[in-house]
């Protein structure tokens, strides 16, 4: 009898087995599946992955399809990199807050910008009112960001930047920042998210309509693969789709569609694809489901893998990685007892490192309250070093590679996920499938499905849907500085009343010419801000050659 | 004649992209009988308020994660006030300090909802305090 043989004879006397458990004491539900709509079996055993061809499908980490990992030796040489996306208020503080988070061990910057920044409008923008320094920091000009960096060579650190229809301006910015630091290009390491599709599907700060955004992103990838080597020009996201309601599946799946689609506009913009792939990365949600969540990590990396090689032909290795942050899931945090958040935290840290994540921001516990207080974000941040130091998970390389469920589990999101990129493939790509509504109403209806499983108590959350307490609301909440509005405000004519006008219409007018035909918008925004132009101005001077995105509500 | 349908408008103040939220609830409320018109993201308080008058609606529900609220939501009662509109339900809801809801409750909003509430209260909310029939 062969091996397979014998665990089939076992299995059928095991089900036996269960037939009579279950007799006396029936499962806790008639059904198991997870987030994701995948059905969880009892047990799993070498019968569920008959054809498993360990060399097609894992490799060694570091090998295609990158199953394993995208690094030989993983965290064994270096652990991932701490990275707590914080911004507030003014410049100041969001410094003080920089250098209170390297001294606490953190390894690398994340820069929040409040939503005027994000939106292309400087603080004294009547849009602007109420939510100046808010979610972020206030970023106008160039004066901003010496603040904002001030004390921190920009050598040293590798920074993040979450800024998308202005990533341009951002990036010049940090590019001239470092300019002034006598800092070469070529040392400089960090990212911008400069996604946009995801904007238009899920989080909402877009500016321009899709095509310019698109031009404007390949202008990027161009510019910097030539001038600014080690910088990641992209951060395609699933973060933002999983938290406007996604499934674990439907984040993948959107996410790499999305990414394929920037890949063929760099294409047929006239990019050779190994020149731009190797510095696209990714940023993924660390959600609650466990297991599910280890593989789906894993599923991404191989469709990434096999798609850039089979389908755009890439053959830099480095092009086939995936590569990505991951962030815990701010949607699965409460309001009640939020204590319990560390713990929901910590688990989905954990889910990311045994996922390979190459960076990591773990939310503060108290996030569905306010913005966090500097206690609930030194504890989130000794939550990843007790990974890393105490837990001994980063001494092996991808250690639940193997077990039956994850090997299973990781088969079948790359399937559910590959069929959701065929159909919006077969759509015409993720801008058509935005504009017809199709991603946003999939998000909806999880979303909907998921808040229906709360309220009729299919879905437990500890404290929220059971086990709750009487509490009284916390009161030690961060609390922004109502004047920041204001001090921009004054700061923004201090700056306009110093600067070189003539000088910031000229390089205003470079930028516009630039935008009309359709050259390398880089160089021009660039040479604006070193004119001190500010970020509203350039973004005004966009909008008046490419229009604004006008959203139909998809409800 | 069949009895009118609650109307509702549900607004995004603000520059905030978080919609998760109130489309849920668009669904929800449509789900026990309710008309609803979702405005959007980036609504300025003057297009609300006129969306408002000229929807003629019973509730204005608005949602905001950014912690813009402390000016948003007393800026829509009080574009309402200035019309004379007095028999609109104002309901506000987001991530919302527990320290700003009195203001907001004196300038006019009938209740926040706040992490954690679930559809079914804002359902029962709306029918037992609505201003109008």
């Amino acid at each position: 009898m062969s091996a397979l043989e014998r665990i089939k004879a076992a299995k059928a006397k095991y089900e036996e087995k269960v037939a009579k458990t279950l007799q006396k004491m029936p499962e806790r539900k008639p059904a198991f599946v997870n987030t994701s709509g995948i059905p969880v079996e009892r047990v799993y055993t070498p019968l569920d992955l008959e054809d498993f061809d360990y060399m097609e499908k894992l490799g060694f980490p570091g090998d295609f399809p990158y199953t394993r990992g995208v690094q030989p030796t993983a965290y064994r040489g270096r652990f991932w990199t701490m990275r707590q996306y914080a911004g507030f208020g003014s410049a100041q503080e969001t410094n003080e807050r920089y250098h209170y988070l390297l001294n606490a061990g953190q390894t690398g910057l994340s820069v929040a910008f409040d939503l005027p920044t994000q939106i292309g409008y400087d603080s004294d923008h009547e849009l602007a009112r109420g939510e100046v320094g808010k979610v972020g920091v206030a970023i106008d000009s160039l004066w901003d960001m010496e603040t904002l960096f001030k004390g921190i060579p920009l050598d040293k650190v590798s920074t993040s930047m979450t800024i998308n229809s202005p990533a341009a301006i951002l990036m010049a910015m940090y590019l001239v920042l470092a300019e002034k630091q006598n800092i070469s290009y070529d040392k400089l390491r960090g990212t911008i998210q400069n996604d946009i599709l995801k904007e238009y599907s899920s989080r909402g700060t877009y500016i321009f309509p899709p095509r310019p955004s698109m031009k404007i992103i390949t202008d990027i990838f161009e510019y910097c693969s030539k001038e600014v080597p080690q910088w990641n020009t992209i951060s395609i996201s699933g973060y933002h789709i999983r938290e406007a309601g996604a499934t674990a599946v439907q984040e993948v799946a959107f996410t790499l569609a999305n990414g394929f689609a920037y890949v063929d506009a760099a294409i047929k913009a006239g990019l050779p694809v190994d020149t731009f792939g190797p510095r696209l990365s990714f940023f993924f949600n660390a959600h609650a489901d466990f297991l599910e969540e280890v593989a789906k990590f894993r599923a991404a990396r191989r469709i990434w893998a096999k798609t850039m090689k089979e389908r755009f032909g890439a053959k830099d290795p480095r092009s086939l990685m995936l590569r990505f942050h991951t962030q815990t899931a701010g949607c699965t945090l409460t309001a009640q007892q939020p204590l319990n958040n560390i713990v929901r935290v910590a688990f989905q840290a954990m889910s990311a490192v045994l996922g390979g994540t190459q960076s990591l921001h773990t939310n503060s516990m108290d996030e569905a309250l306010a913005l966090p207080s500097e206690q609930a974000v030194q504890v989130a941040l000794r939550t990843q070093q007790l990974i890393a130091y105490e837990t001994g998970v980063a001494d092996t390389v991808d250690p639940l590679a193997g077990s039956y469920y994850i090997e299973k589990l990781t088969d079948e999101i790359e399937a559910r996920a590959q069929a959701y990129i065929d159909t919006i493939e077969k759509m015409g790509g993720p801008v058509v499938a935005i504009e017809k509504g199709y991603i946003q109403k999939e998000i909806q209806e999880s979303a909907y499905r998921y808040q229906k499983e709360i309220e009729s108590n299919e879905r437990i959350i500890v404290g929220l849907n059971k086990f709750q307490v009487q509490e009284e609301k916390p009161k030690e909440l961060l609390k922004v500085d109502p004047t920041v509005r204001d001090k921009q405000i004054e700061r923004l004519k201090e700056l306009k009343a110093q600067r070189d006008a003539a000088a910031v219409s000229q390089a205003l007018a470079g930028v516009k010419e630039a935008a009309q035909t359709g050259a390398n918008l880089m160089p021009p925004i660039l040479a604006a801000v070193r004119a001190m132009a500010t970020l509203g101005e350039i973004c005004d001077t966009l909008r008046d050659v490419f229009g604004e995105y006008e959203a139909a509500p998809f409800v | 004649m069949p009895e009118r349908k609650i109307r509702v408008l549900a607004a995004k103040p603000g520059l905030d992209g978080h919609d998760r939220g109130i489309k849920v609830i668009c669904a929800a409320l449509r789900d026990a009988g309710m008309e609803v018109i979702y405005t959007g993201l980036r609504q300025t308080p003057e297009q609300i308020v006129s969306a408002a008058i000229q929807e003629d609606v019973d509730v204005i529900a608005m949602s905001c994660l950014s912690g813009a609220h402390d000016y948003l939501f007393p800026r829509v009662t009080e574009l309402l006030k200035e019309k004379g509109v007095q028999d609109i339900l104002v309901l506000g809801g987001g991530i919302i300090p527990e320290e700003d809801i009195p203001t907001l409750k004196a300038s006019g909003i009938a209740e926040i909802f706040t992490p954690g509430a679930t559809t079914t209260q804002i359902i029962d909310f709306i029918r037992n305090n609505i201003r109008r029939n």
